[in-house]
């Protein structure tokens, strides 16, 4: 087996053929510039297809900057972590890769003292600062919610003008516009005020453990700072209760009735059917803000606006329970799992180790829940809100003829739809027709081919020279990646029918594979199956009853495929790497969730 | 089976007290003990020390068996062995007291249900198992043994087994009286093993206390404890049974029953099962899950023999032949890190050092 040293560099991989203009599509900052090539190039870079496993849309690429700039900031500028600055980030072929920046090792020591400071104050107040988090992020999603598009009318209000207003209707078109983004990036902003911390106080429980008992598996520990009423996992909790209700009012059969529209219609002439219509609809907010998706791309699918999606859910859920199938997450044996690990550990150390490990234990259980919520908050319905609020405007253009399909805003950038609002809004004061329905129509097919082309080529899994050891707590602790993994994917393994990953949800089972590449396909799914995928959400959970296990591509012990498929006592195996490409639907595996390993037995 | 009737110098497992636990011998008031707190373990019943008492007095054999120890010369190894033959000689030849070989008999017979059943017959000294002396291995047991006149005999062997030479310069050696020594001796259903060895509750090279090792090979454990054969290996995570590792070895022999001619033979495994694992992952973490329960009830770590019976349905078949304290870890201090950084110190030694979470 030849031993590779380096990943190739972005600076010789060629775009997919059709795609070779992509580089228009984002933002000049986040591609990789001909004239940096020897700068880019001394550094590593890792695919973060955990995150952004497929290529994204340039109106998309404002979640990659917001999210790994915030996640920075934190870092550098609000902590001081000591040896980490943030993460830098460029999209290559569609793809987004990360590169952590350290600290000089001089420079080390010195943040010391504002690192005790002020980290110190939010482990020590973090009661009351996530209490005033959870205020900020629900007025920040009520302020989202209230951000209302319109198309500009014929003539402006009378009573602008008998108030003396002085302003035109797109003056409010592009405050609102410039606003949706402003409110999306405080959004980002507090997705790190906590998380950081939150994953840093863990990795300190983490290597403690391991330090004490090297042969502790990762999944132990995490089961002994899960908590057990979580709100990720609250949307499936709802739509079990309303499965339950329904065959409790014996009105299920009429779920059964057509499309959603129908099928709800059909609930309402039930007797007793209005009373399971006031629960349902009680249950969409805020719970059914939750995306099939991970909340990162324009095209994820949110209940609230797709409710065939928790309806088709309630409906296997009714089937199972017809079957006398039992449905609830058994949150009792969780707890009771969790406490005797937690004992059997504690009781192994002796009293010094065990002093520690309680002192350790209690900040990992403080912070663990919001580490395990915040995805609830931010990324469904945060980002839910945002979503439909920039689906409206991309329809108000469409229909002002500046493209063809409603949703194809998203093939501009944020920039350039603020230029394409203030041409619509331009042509309607100055009475004349906009330009963009005569340049964004041909400009967008050209865009689209690009993103099908991108889309036909896999990432590699990172680019030029690894380090020799990665230390990197970040890239260790938010995305999984040590330096076992790195040569994991230089060198492929030697079998070709073992794929090795993380060990991330305990139990061993064989069955056939469905690999799949989007949240659209998981209708496919038949039970007993094992889920092959890039990467899964945590909204994934109600197909969890149906599959034996998970493999995914990208993702540690703590991505939220990894924290679910613990949850609902489903072996998972994470970070293969390529298990997508390496497995075929219909293939017989074998998945061992303790040892990380999956054989392609046929 | 039926109950084993009550007597003078038997006690059955199933209904030992505490106050028996000395006149059974170490190895059948261990036995007792793990049957009391719902281990799996094959009946039977202890022929008391008593009896050998009684049988060392009814043949006025204590004098010259006091003689013939008194004249070892001890180091000369001729001489331990000679002598040793002459003590057991004695032994085996005196007749067992009538009072005793009745109750052995009618104790066998009733576990029996008839006069065909194999049974274990097993040394269970009173100085045996102890954390301090490990006489482990220094008395003899007898494997396969059937009817009620092979029982009596075997019986007898045990006791002559404490003259054995190996005991004998042992005893010598650690200063030990051989007139301390007691013998109980433990009459128990044979398990027919489809495969077995030891599980020990901690790592025996380390001492690391959150694995379980495992031992194993097809057939009879025998071989596996004396080191006969080369074992496959598992190692178990204690807390969350999780097998760490693997390490399966070509088994070409095994010793299993041969019922025909009442005694074990070593058989060559057919090519085809050699390489196969003696345990599945499912049985390798059922003899890990009752290894960790006997550690639990027994207060230390634990070194246990276990077999897989062939006659038990597969989810009961794990079957606990013996467990006594580990010996060597249980007395030395692991060493480990002392002082420890927690809060946000902790949190600060995590992001400058995260290495210590490489896998």
């Amino acid at each position: 087996m030849t031993t590779h040293v380096r990943f190739p560099s972005p600076y010789d991989i060629k775009a997919p053929q059709g795609a070779e203009d992509w580089k228009r599509l984002y933002p000049y900052y986040l591609v990789f510039q001909d004239n940096l090539k020897q700068k880019e190039e001394s550094k590593f870079w890792f695919c973060d297809s955990q995150h952004w496993p497929t290529p994204f849309k340039p109106f998309d690429a404002v979640t990659v900057e917001f999210a790994v700039k915030c996640l920075g900031q934190y870092n550098t500028r609000h902590y001081m972590i000591p040896p980490a600055n943030g993460v830098d980030y460029r999209i290559h072929n569609g793809y987004c890769y990360m590169s952590p920046v350290a600290v000089a090792p001089e420079l080390i020591a010195g943040r010391v003292p504002q690192f005790m400071e002020r980290a110190g104050y939010y482990f020590q107040n973090w009661g009351s600062l996530l209490a005033n988090w959870d205020k900020k992020v629900r007025a920040n999603i009520a302020a989202l919610e209230a951000l209302h598009f319109e198309k500009l009318p014929d003539v402006v209000p009378l009573d602008w003008v008998t108030e003396g207003v002085g302003l035109d209707n797109t003056y409010g078109l592009m405050e609102t516009y410039d606003r949706s983004i402003q409110l999306l990036y405080k959004t980002w902003q507090y997705h790190f005020e906590f998380l950081n911390l939150g994953y840093a106080a863990y990795l300190d429980f983490f290597g403690f453990l391991k330090g004490q008992f090297p042969d502790i598996p990762d999944q132990a520990i995490a089961k002994m700072v899960q908590g057990v009423d979580v709100d990720l996992f609250r949307p499936d909790d709802e739509l079990k209760k309303l499965a339950k209700l329904a065959v409790q009012l014996d009105i299920a059969t009429a779920l059964w009735t057509g499309t959603a529209d129908a099928a709800l219609a059909a609930v309402a002439q039930r007797r007793n059917g209005q009373q399971w219509i006031e629960a349902w609809k009680q249950a969409q907010d805020p719970w059914f803000n939750f995306t099939s998706g991970n909340g990162f791309y324009s095209t994820d699918k949110y209940w609230i606006e797709h409710l065939d999606i928790p309806l088709g859910y309630i409906k296997d859920y009714v089937a199972r329970l017809e079957k006398g199938e039992e449905i609830d997450r058994p949150t009792a044996k969780i707890a009771a799992e969790r406490d005797r690990i937690t004992k059997e550990y504690a009781e192994l150390l002796d009293a010094d180790a065990r002093a520690a490990f309680e002192g350790k234990l209690g900040l990992a259980r403080t912070v663990f829940p919001y580490v395990e919520n915040h995805n609830f908050y931010i990324e469904h319905w945060s980002m839910g809100v945002f979503w439909r609020k920039m689906r409206g405007l991309s329809r108000i253009l469409h229909e002002a003829g500046f493209w063809e399909q409603p949703d194809d805003m998203f093939y501009l950038t944020r920039q350039e739809v603020r230029d394409a609002l203030f041409d619509y809004g331009n042509a309607w004061a100055v009475g004349t027709d906009p330009i963009g329905p005569d340049y964004w129509p041909a400009e967008i097919a050209s865009r689209r081919k690009i993103m099908a082309a991108l889309a036909t080529q896999a990432p590699q899994p990172a680019l030029n020279e690894p380090p020799a050891v990665i230390t990197e707590p970040f890239t260790i602790m938010l995305w999984g990646i040590t330096t076992e993994s790195v040569g994991r994917w230089l060198n492929g393994s030697a079998d070709k029918s073992v794929l090795t990953g993380m060990a991330a949800s305990p139990g061993t089972v064989e069955g056939r594979a469905r690999v799949l590449r989007s949240a659209d396909d998981l209708g496919l799914i038949e039970p007993g199956e094992i889920l092959v995928t890039p990467v899964t959400a945590p909204s994934w959970a109600p197909v969890f009853g149906k599959i034996k296990a998970t493999v995914t591509d990208i993702g540690g012990m703590m991505s939220h495929a990894a924290i679910v498929c613990r949850e609902y006592g489903l072996p998972a195996v994470t970070g293969t790497g390529n298990a997508t490409t390496s497995i075929k639907t219909g293939q017989m595996l074998r998945v061992n969730g303790s040892t990380g390993e999956v054989t392609i037995l046929s | 089976m039926l109950r084993v009737p009550d007597a003078r110098f038997i006690v059955a497992f199933d209904r030992a007290s505490e106050a028996d636990s000395v006149r059974m011998g170490g190895k059948c008031a261990s036995l007792a003990r793990m049957i009391a707190a719902g281990v799996n373990v094959p009946n039977g019943f202890a022929v008391a020390t008593d009896a050998y008492a009684e049988h060392l007095e009814s043949g006025r054999l204590r004098s010259r068996v006091e003689t013939l120890m008194r004249s070892i010369d001890i180091g000369n190894v001729d001489d331990e062995e000679e002598k040793s033959s002459e003590i057991r000689r004695l032994i085996m030849s005196a007749a067992m007291p009538t009072g005793v070989e009745a109750e052995i008999r009618r104790a066998y017979l009733a576990i029996a249900e008839g006069d065909d059943l194999p049974v274990a017959v097993r040394s269970s000294a009173t100085a045996e198992d102890m954390p301090d002396a490990s006489f482990a291995g220094q008395q003899d047991t007898y494997l396969w043994i059937v009817g009620e006149d092979d029982v009596v005999e075997r019986v007898k062997a045990c006791w002559a087994s404490l003259f054995n030479a190996r005991a004998i310069s042992y005893r010598a050696r650690n200063g030990l009286g051989w007139l301390d020594a007691q013998m109980g001796v433990g009459v128990q259903k044979m398990v027919d093993a489809a495969a077995a060895g030891v599980a020990m509750t901690l790592d025996p090279i380390t001492g690391n206390r959150t694995r379980i090792v495992i031992d194993a090979a097809f057939g009879l454990g025998e071989p596996v404890v004396s080191g006969e054969i080369t074992p496959d290996n598992f190692v178990v995570e204690k807390v969350m049974l999780e097998i760490l590792k693997r390490k399966i070895v070509e088994k070409d022999s095994e010793l299993v029953a041969d019922r025909a001619a009442r005694r074990t033979v070593h058989k060559v495994v057919e090519a085809s099962r050699r390489a196969l694992p003696s345990l599945s992952d499912a049985q390798v973490i059922a003899v890990a899950r009752i290894a960790k329960a006997l550690e639990k009830s027994m207060g230390c770590p634990q070194d246990v023999e276990w077999a897989i019976d062939r006659d038990r349905p597969d989810g009961e078949n794990v079957v606990i032949l013996q467990s006594r304290p580990e010996t060597v870890w249980s007395r030395k201090k692991v060493e480990r890190e002392k002082v420890y950084a927690v809060g946000i110190e902790g949190v600060l030694g995590a992001l400058l050092s995260p290495l210590r979470v490489k896998q």
